[in-house]
Formats: C-alpha cells, sequence, structure tokens
C-alpha cells in the first residue's frame, strides 16, 4: 500500500483492506505507515473493531485445543529409545 | 474484556540463543538423565503428532514419524549447537522426515481459490461493509472454554487444508513465533501468513456460525 497522507484518516483503507492486513497487524508485520492507516480505520469502524475482536477470540479458542494426554504404552516405547540410545552411546 | 492475544510479535521465542533453562535440559538430555527426556516428551510428543498429520493422511503414520523424530534428535544431540530452540529443531526434524520419507508430497502453498470467495458478498464493490459482522466477540469471551466447542474446533482444524493447517497447528494451538514456524515449514513470512489468515477466517466464520453465544 502507497497511500501515504499526514494524518491517516478512516476512509484511507476500506473495511475489505482493513479486514484483509488483520493478520499481519496482528503479527506486527504492517510497517509504521500502513500501522497508522489500520489504526485510524479501526478507532473509527465498529465492525472492523468486531471483526478483530473476533480474530483475537479465534485465535484464543484455537489455543485451547490441544491434547495433551499422551498413550502410556507411547510413553514407555520412547523412554525405552532413550535407554537404549544411552546405553549404546555409553558402550 | 479485552483478551490478551498469544501470539508473539516480536518472534523472540525460540530465536535467542539458548536460554539457561534450555542449557540446563540440553546438559540433563546429553547426561542421560530420564527425568528431562521424559518432561520432553511429555511437553511435545502430542504437537509432533499433530504437525506430522500435516504431512500424511494416517495417525498411525504420524506416530511414526514423531517417534523417528526423536530417535532423530538422540542422535544429533551431542551436535546440536543451540541456534534455534530445542523445540524448532525438533519440530523441523518432524517436518523432513514426513518428507524425505516419501510418506505424501508436499503441499503446494496457496492455490486455494475457494478460500478467497469467502468475503464475496460481505463487501461492496468498493470494499465497504455490506454484512457487517454480528456482534459476539464480547459474549464468547466468557464461553471459550467449553469443552464442546474446543471439540468443534478441533474438527475443523483436522479438516482445513494441509498447509493451513500446518501453520495454524503451529502458530494458534502450540503458540509458535511467526520466525520458528517459518524455519521449521520453511515457507516465507508472508506465505506464512496468507495460510494463517485463511485458517483463522474459516474458524471464525465456524465460531459465528456454530457456536452458541
Amino acid at each position: 500500500m502507497t497511500i501515504r497522507r499526514a494524518k491517516p484518516d478512516a476512509h484511507d483503507i476500506t473495511c475489505r483492506q482493513a479486514v484483509a492486513l488483520m493478520t499481519d497487524y496482528l503479527d506486527g508485520a504492517l510497517g509504521p505507515d500502513d500501522c497508522a492507516l489500520m489504526e485510524a480505520h479501526l478507532a473509527e469502524c465498529e465492525s472492523c473493531a468486531e471483526h478483530l475482536r473476533q480474530i483475537r477470540i479465534t485465535v484464543a479458542v484455537t489455543g485451547r485445543i490441544r491434547e495433551e494426554d499422551l498413550d502410556p504404552a507411547i510413553r514407555e516405547d520412547l523412554m525405552d529409545l532413550y535407554r537404549r540410545w544411552r546405553s549404546d552411546r555409553d558402550k | 474484556m479485552r483478551l490478551t492475544i498469544t501470539t508473539d510479535p516480536e518472534g523472540q521465542r525460540g530465536c535467542s540463543p539458548l536460554d539457561s533453562d534450555e542449557g540446563e535440559l540440553l546438559a540433563r538430555l546429553r547426561a542421560g538423565d530420564e527425568d528431562a527426556f521424559a518432561g520432553l516428551v511429555d511437553r511435545h510428543h502430542a504437537a509432533m503428532v499433530r504437525l506430522a498429520r500435516g504431512y500424511v493422511r494416517s495417525a498411525a503414520v504420524a506416530e511414526e514419524v514423531a517417534q523417528d523424530a526423536w530417535l532423530g534428535l538422540l542422535r544429533g544431540l551431542d551436535r546440536f549447537e543451540g541456534r534455534s530452540s530445542l523445540r524448532t529443531w525438533l519440530f523441523r526434524i518432524v517436518v523432513n522426515r514426513a518428507i524425505s520419507a516419501g510418506l505424501h508430497e508436499r503441499q503446494h502453498l496457496p492455490v486455494d481459490d475457494s478460500e478467497l470467495q469467502e468475503d464475496r458478498g460481505r463487501f461492496s464493490q468498493d470494499g465497504w461493509w455490506i454484512t457487517p459482522p454480528v456482534h459476539w466477540a464480547d459474549e464468547a469471551v466468557d464461553r471459550m472454554v467449553a469443552p464442546e466447542l474446543a471439540a468443534q474446533v478441533r474438527q475443523l482444524v483436522a479438516e482445513l487444508p494441509d498447509a493451513q493447517r500446518q501453520v495454524v497447528t503451529l502458530r494458534d494451538v502450540e503458540g509458535l513465533p511467526s520466525a520458528d514456524v517459518c524455519s521449521i515449514l520453511g515457507i516465507s513470512e508472508g506465505n506464512q501468513r496468507v495460510l494463517l489468515h485463511r485458517a483463522r477466517a474459516r474458524i471464525r466464520r465456524h465460531l459465528e456460525q456454530e457456536a452458541v453465544w
């Protein structure tokens, strides 16, 4: 994006552009100019601000789907692997 | 109420030189400390299997790839110099094993045009909302811990196109920083964000449609 103005305005980018840039925005990957445009837009556009909140919720919900329970038999297999590695190395 | 984002924009985790905890863990592993290895297995094995599933279709093969990666880690342990975090290294071994075993063709990066259609109808031709998002973010905060929601999202992630699943699994499920994910998957930052964007859009849409807020 090459739009440059002294003072970013909510209408410098469209809602479609704002939505398209949200992942970059959350990653801190926007340059300072684009970041300013984005923030000016978000400050004025409640729908885009809501969309961004929903993306944040989405990230948070996705972060909760980890399944940590490890099959004890697999864990034991891996521990055997480690013991074999150790004894081979120490021979 | 605001949620704290779990991404790490600085991308520093795992990229910095070994911190002292990790250095100590490495020393214990090399010394043959079973507790150290067990801790590592408990922390990462499930994630490794999930990652391998991005490359192979069968759960059994993904499990084999992950187990094989542990062997790779042990064999390389004495030579590991800590230029990446142990986790990044381990995950990279998983990816390499999954690919080099020839188990599955490397997925093409974004080509799925159906993804681009998701926003059709939401914006006018000049780019403003026609159908603005229904408000549910605030209501969702209280209910996002519901186990049935996790089950739905887990299923949704499993059904994503491979490349999207790989990226969203590492970024949003495992919480890895962008730079590590690019290094593990061998893709550019830009490509990674396109894939992440699409995966998140799809999950967001599901939350909007399916979840009862």
